[in-house]
């Protein structure tokens, strides 16, 4: 049997808002996005809120619930006292767009400026080869949703705007960990990025983004602080010093590891992307002077194509490549080659590493 | 329906949200606890450092971890294990050697970061509370970055750590000099496995073993260390809790019987 339960919704946009309060049948196994919905059904149909799997894997319906950054799809009703009041709010660290939808191309833009994943050069896709137990430590971090609940409520910029320019936040921390433990990624200074262009020394361990996390990556333990050490590995530890120079690694070093991907030493390769962004939101440039959203392509009647068939592009971009035609010419494909007796039986631990 | 996706406004500013927190839980309780636990063991161990007496059980030998090694020229003899070499002054502790290094071994620790950011710096004093200060660099400059320095302090509290294991096992002493043990004996033990399982706990500990390594593979024997340090580093603040326990209850122990408040429950000698 449901029950009446009192709920305070943050309604507004940018010129200002409130919390209004309503009451809502609230029916037993219930979550908290079930409510907004019930809500959007019944008294509110404009209410803005951002929502997509209802299965906390999608990372959308990131809010603020009584005071707390959770997932509303995956925060039970059952976990409040029946005479509760639930008080929801949008996320305060991104500017708000209306209601509970906030924008979060912040985000976006210091994604943008990580620099991507290098493969050593020679090697082609298809000739990857890792070992499990290579990898793993990087799986962690591939677990993460963008819910950026960890960047919300991160204080460094949630209580500091002005961070936002130098600081890009827990889950480009653990991306940068994520790329620097990769055992095929060619870069060698993402520690000399992440403290130079990603302010990792602004985080001051107090492990909020792993208290957030809905799953559960330990990010503090597992990506923040192993990427200071290896900061203190290149830059303040006495015994590592002492072991370049005696060992002369520091000119090793300083020598290109891989013809074509260049270096470490925080050269050029690793510079943060120049791409501008939609926005210029993480860069600090003021809205007006930054490049404005795109507006979606119009047909003649000023509609959107009902449906992609129509498009003048149907579905979204090859991850190939535009220009590629299909069959791809045979001198380019890249594959293993099965051999005989080797690849016959993959139990057979007989394949490559 | 057809319609076009809402444009983020121009006017860029966050929702206008009047509490500074909406938090219903006791989120004030954690911060509070620490700034009471912290504040009370260092005040405590700045009572004892500074009393300068009751810190040997001469009979034993046993030596309050607070004490050592004791090199002042006002230690015992029977306790001054590295000589005494630093003048006799009130302001000068017993154990000037080591205190400095311990100190700041926990000062940067990662655990001790969070705990006393939190509850005594309020940056942030919880989760989604707002931090007490209008500017914030955090540990980008001077003295901040000195937290850095945490490697070096590990290096020095492995060091400490044996010395400790050494007091300990000198420490199984009857009155007539043979072997002996008693009550002082198992507190002095645990307090030294509780030290070292808290120094190989740390997350230095963890990098330098095997965390900082990209092919695993390649090293088997630093992986399994790996695996075990991670382990114990899941326990870390917990181990931090209990070696400040430990600590204070070997002290406390080694004062009472040295104060003759109590004496030793002897085992064998």
């Amino acid at each position: 049997m449901g029950s009446k339960r009192h709920f305070r919704v943050w309604r507004g946009d940018s010129s200002g808002g409130d919390l209004q309060d309503f009451d809502v049948e609230v029916n037993e196994g219930e979550v908290v996005l079930d409510v907004i919905h019930r809500l959007q059904a019944t008294e509110t149909p404009d209410l803005a809120c951002r929502w997509n799997c209802k299965a906390g894997k999608c990372g959308s319906c990131s809010m603020e619930i009584n005071g707390k950054p959770k997932l509303g799809c995956m925060t039970r009703m059952s976990t409040f006292e029946e005479d509760e009041t639930v008080t929801i709010t949008p996320l305060r660290t991104f500017p708000i767009i209306r209601d509970l939808v906030t924008d979060v191309s912040y985000n976006y833009e210091k994604a943008r400026e990580t620099p991507a994943f290098a493969p050593p050069a020679g090697l082609k896709p298809g000739e990857y080869r890792m070992q499990q137990i290579d990898v793993e430590r990087s799986q962690e971090f591939r677990k993460c949703i963008e819910c950026f609940l960890c960047q919300n409520t991160c204080h460094v910029v949630r209580d500091h705007e002005e961070n936002k320019e130098a600081f890009a936040g827990p889950r480009f921390f653990i991306r940068a960990a994520e790329l620097d433990m990769h055992p095929l990624d060619a870069k060698s200074d993402r520690k000399e990025y992440a403290k130079e262009h990603q302010g990792l020394g602004y985080c001051n361990i107090t492990k909020c983004c792993t208290e957030v996390c809905p799953e559960h990556i330990k990010i503090t333990d597992n990506a923040i602080i192993p990427m200071k050490e290896r900061v203190v590995d290149r830059r303040y530890d006495p015994l590592v010093w002492l072991g370049r120079k005696i060992f002369r690694r520091d000119q090793l070093e300083n020598e290109p590891a891989h013809a074509g991907v260049g270096g470490s030493g925080g050269g050029e390769n690793m510079a943060p992307s120049n791409s501008r962004g939609v926005t210029g939101d993480a860069a600090g440039v003021p809205h007006s002077s930054g490049r404005l959203p795109e507006p979606p392509h119009l047909g003649p009647d000023g509609k959107l194509d009902v449906a992609e068939l129509l498009s003048q592009r149907p579905g979204g971009p090859s991850p190939f490549g535009d220009e590629q035609t299909f069959p791809l010419p045979a001198d380019r494909v890249t594959y293993h080659h099965p051999e005989p007796g080797k690849d016959d039986d993959p139990d057979q631990g007989g394949r490559e590493h | 329906m057809t319609t076009t996706a809402t444009r983020p406004d121009a006017g860029r500013s966050r929702a206008a949200i009047a509490a500074k927190t909406l938090r219903t839980d006791r989120w004030w309780f954690p911060p509070l606890i620490t700034f009471l636990g912290l504040g009370a063991w260092v005040t405590y161990a700045t009572v004892r450092v500074f009393m300068h007496k009751w810190y040997f059980v001469e009979e034993y030998h046993y030596l309050t971890p607070f004490y050592s090694p004791c090199i002042t020229e006002r230690c015992v003899p029977e306790a001054a294990l590295f000589g005494r070499f630093l003048p006799d002054w009130w302001i000068i502790p017993e154990a000037s050697l080591t205190l400095p290094f311990l100190l700041l071994f926990r000062l940067t620790c990662y655990y001790y970061r969070k705990a006393y950011y939190r509850a005594f710096w309020m940056s942030p004093p919880a989760c989604a509370v707002p931090d007490g200060h209008q500017k914030y660099t955090g540990e980008t400059r001077f003295p901040l970055l000195g937290q850095n320095l945490h490697r070096y302090a590990f290096y020095a509290a492995g060091i400490i750590s044996v010395i400790n294991t050494y007091d300990a096992i000198i420490a199984f002493r009857s009155g007539d000099g043979g072997f002996g043990f008693g009550l002082g004996n198992i507190i002095l033990v645990g307090n030294v496995v509780m030290l070292w399982a808290y120094t190989i706990s740390c997350h230095s500990c963890r990098h330098i073993i095997g965390g900082r390594l990209k092919h695993f593979s390649k090293h088997p024997v630093r992986y399994r260390m790996w695996g075990f340090v991670s382990r114990l580093n899941a326990k870390h603040m917990q181990l931090a809790w209990i070696t400040l326990g430990t600590l204070a209850l070997t002290d406390f122990y080694v004062m009472a019987v040295s104060a003759g408040w109590i004496s030793d429950l002897r085992f064998i000698g």
